[in-house]
């Protein structure tokens, strides 16, 4: 085809193609006719997925993303199809995920005119993208498509949103497939060096720590930190503690792992904040549910943050070495120059906290979450892709599903969005066909995106479907009962449906899994389904509660390690 | 030589001041605007004055934003908008290293019998007279805010009709780029 005779959505699509995108997870529209048909008519390996809802197009994505740490693509229309992006947009950017969302939109002349499905997408969407575009020319698709993808994946990765006129994408393409950028503000690669004194001042600091603790976000895994960091941790004889979304860049069966920090992470980990004497963050924002009272967090320790991102220094905590830089870069510069600490007291100590301090839960009186998510981690193993929705069992998850590896454990975490793991399961499983993916989710969350059902049915991927049955929405419950003297609003998910009954109509087997003893057999048979997706059910204790639990706003030291016996007061934080 | 430069942005710093002056150099798109806006907005501060302009490279615009507010959550919003993908640089200047200065038009009802008194006002603070009726004048006062200020009182013997003032505009002295 002559580059003379291809309008703008070609040349969107042959731009993609070069660029390496393998799937594009879309739902069509009128004013998208155009890219759509650009599918059609345009050789390339790019491979499409029509969702059933424009949220769970980008939640796909999300999952595609997290599992491989290459950018997605998200395909809709104007209007309605590009509002419904908002969420799934919002939680990419929340999350540092690299995304890119292609938007149809009325054609120019109409713009501002309230025209049939018009809406203001590139203002809407200005608050949760790192970046977006209107495009007014259809020669500047190409540039503003490799902008996009570059804007999308370097530095601190994000969404950038593309809001395509059709008149601009059926227009004539005359213009240039591989243009120069026009980003003059934008210089992420500056990021990618160290300076150099300030890796004096943190060796300094390391030097003179004898109860040192790494802090590792999602930042270390972005930026494929994990061989450096292990040196670090061993070098130094350092504990690791993890975020939410840090699970994994440190293997969390290592010796030297205490597993994720935080609102709900192990009381081991939170007592090791509370008295590290040096704290170095790698690659996390300190975000609230981590420091709990900001003014009281590691109140007695020296603080090192590494962090690519400028504006997150500052922010919730002053740390006393700033390091702006990819954590990869610096965590290998301070390798070179490190030697090893006494810190035998200090991981005794932490020994006897994590003896004195287990995760467990009982095995009596009822089927536990936690039960059905350990004895999933024992038959499916560190090796699986896990994906989460929001709440108690994702607090459950976190603790008791260990990952050892990268790229494995993808949840909502800034956003906290319901709804987000099965589709992000979908999209995780494209990435990679050949490896287990498992979606847990709540009876709450699972009811938000199930439509999804039928994209996971039609294109036979074997996510297994984890439905932790507890006819509640928990996690708000449990405020209820321990904040608000156990008055229970808006929480009863009476109505539930019989989600094996429902997994049928999609022509999807189902297990159920009613008490203690059926957990091992059910997930056996389950896990041995290949040929297509298997929904586990699992009827669970309705009233379980989460512990750890650090109240909103309060300081790590108050963490409840169990139910409280006394009235509690209602927590100053916000959620 | 030119300073509009992207590898050359001036010195980062928070000063002590209650109100503070930012010089803001972006690309000149559309919707920049509003991006820079949002990252005040979000955090509860309300811009006091806001210059907007195209650049000598008309690549660029330049924003002089005049904001007051509490020091530390400033660090934050430099930070922020520096972050904007469409942002050159964002940082604050000082009256001690910089020019800093505010047009002001003024419109007011003056007869014949007041009008030299007027004139005097206006000569006094290097003004300018722009408009003159039988019954009213407009004058253009230019220089710092306080030196605006000051000569609104003067003015306010007279019944003012209305003001306009432009807000401040900033440039760093020497030749440091703003």
């Amino acid at each position: 085809m002559d580059t003379q005779e291809i309008d703008g959505a070609q040349a969107l699509i042959k731009t993609l193609d070069n660029l390496g995108v393998e799937y594009i997870f879309g739902y069509s529209g009128g004013a998208a006719i155009p890219i759509f048909d650009a599918l059609v008519t345009v050789k390339s390996n790019i491979k499409f997925i029509l969702a059933r809802h424009e949220q769970g197009c980008c939640h796909m994505a999300d999952g595609y993303a997290r599992a491989t740490g290459k950018p997605a693509v998200v395909l809709v229309t104007s209007g309605p199809g590009a509002g419904n992006t908002i969420t799934g947009i919002m939680t990419a950017q929340m999350d540092s995920v690299p995304m890119i969302i292609l938007c149809g939109q009325q054609v120019t002349w109409m713009l501002g005119k309230d025209a049939f499905q018009e809406a203001d997408i590139f203002g809407i969407t200005m608050p949760v993208v790192k970046h977006n575009y209107l495009v007014k020319d259809t020669n500047e698709i190409p540039r503003v498509a490799r902008e996009a993808h570059h804007i999308a994946t370097s530095g601190r990765p994000g969404p950038v949103l593309i809001d395509l006129p059709k008149d601009i994408t059926q227009g004539p393409f005359t213009g240039d497939m591989d243009p120069e950028f026009d980003l003059p503000g934008y210089q992420p690669e500056k990021f990618y060096s160290v300076d150099a004194s300030d890796i004096d001042h943190a060796l300094q600091l390391i030097h003179k720590a004898s109860k040192p603790l790494i802090l590792a976000g999602h930042g270390a895994m972005i930026s494929g930190a994990d061989a450096e960091l292990k040196e670090l941790a061993e070098t130094l004889r350092c504990p690791v503690t993890s975020t939410l979304l840090g699970k994994g860049v440190f293997p969390e069966e290592h010796e030297l792992s205490v597993g994720m920090l935080g609102m709900h992470g192990t009381a081991y980990a939170n007592k090791a904040v509370c008295d590290c004497d040096l704290l170095i963050n790698v690659g996390s924002r300190f975000d609230d549910r981590i420091i709990g009272q900001a003014d009281k967090f590691c109140a007695g320790a020296k603080i090192i943050h590494i962090d690519i991102d400028p504006s997150e220094m500052n922010k919730m905590i002053t740390p006393d070495v700033r390091i702006v830089s990819d954590a990869k870069s610096a965590l290998a510069e301070i390798n070179k120059r490190i030697s090893g600490l006494d810190t035998e007291p200090w991981l005794a100590q932490i020994e006897s906290w994590k003896k004195k301090f287990p995760l467990s839960y009982r095995k009596q009186g009822g089927l536990r979450m936690q039960q059905v998510i350990d004895e999933m981690y024992q038959v499916a193993g560190g090796d699986a892709i896990v994906t989460t929705d929001v709440g108690q069992h994702q607090m459950w998850a976190a603790q008791f599903y260990k990952t050892n590896a990268s790229w494995k454990w993808i949840s909502s975490g800034g956003a906290g969005t319901m709804g987000f793991g099965f589709p992000a399961a979908i999209g995780a499983q494209l990435a990679c066909p050949d490896e287990t993916v498992i979606s847990i989710s709540g009876d709450g969350g699972f009811q938000m995106t199930l439509f999804e059902l039928a994209t996971a049915a039609l294109h036979k991927l074997p996510v297994k479907i984890v439905v932790l049955n507890n006819h509640y929405l928990g996690m708000v419950r449990q405020w209820q009962e321990l904040f608000f003297e156990d008055r229970k609003s808006g929480v009863d998910l009476e109505g539930n449906p019989d989600f094996c009954k429902l997994a049928a109509a999609y022509g999807i087997p189902s297990f159920n899994i009613k008490r203690p003893a059926d957990v091992r057999k059910q997930l056996e048979k389950a896990f041995a389904v290949k040929d297509g997706p298997v929904l586990i059910h699992a009827e669970c204790v309705k009233t379980d509660n989460v512990f750890p639990m650090i109240p909103a706003g309060a300081a790590l030291e108050d963490m409840l390690t169990e139910p409280p016996k006394h009235k509690m007061a209602k927590p100053t934080g916000s959620t | 030589m030119s300073l509009v430069t992207t590898d050359n942005p001036p010195e980062f710093f928070i000063s002590e001041a209650p109100v503070h002056t930012l010089s803001v150099l972006v690309n000149n798109k559309a919707g920049v605007l509003m991006r820079i806006c949002q990252v005040f907005a979000r955090r509860g501060y309300n811009i006091d004055s806001l210059v907007v302009s195209q650049g000598r490279d008309k690549q660029f615009s330049r924003m002089t934003i005049g904001i007051s507010g509490d020091p530390a959550g400033l660090e934050q919003i430099i930070l922020q908008v520096t972050k904007l993908v469409d942002v050159i640089h964002c940082v604050e200047h000082d009256s001690d290293h910089s020019v800093v200065k505010e047009l002001l038009l003024v419109k007011f009802l003056v007869d014949k019998e007041d009008r030299t008194e007027a004139l005097q006002i206006i000569d006094h603070y290097d003004g300018k007279t722009v408009d003159l009726t039988p019954t009213s004048m407009i004058a253009m006062i230019n220089g710092e805010s306080s030196k605006i200020d000051a000569s609104l009182a003067m003015f306010s013997q007279f019944e003012i009709i209305e003001t306009v003032r432009t807000g401040k505009v900033v440039m760093a002295r020497s030749e440091k780029p703003t």
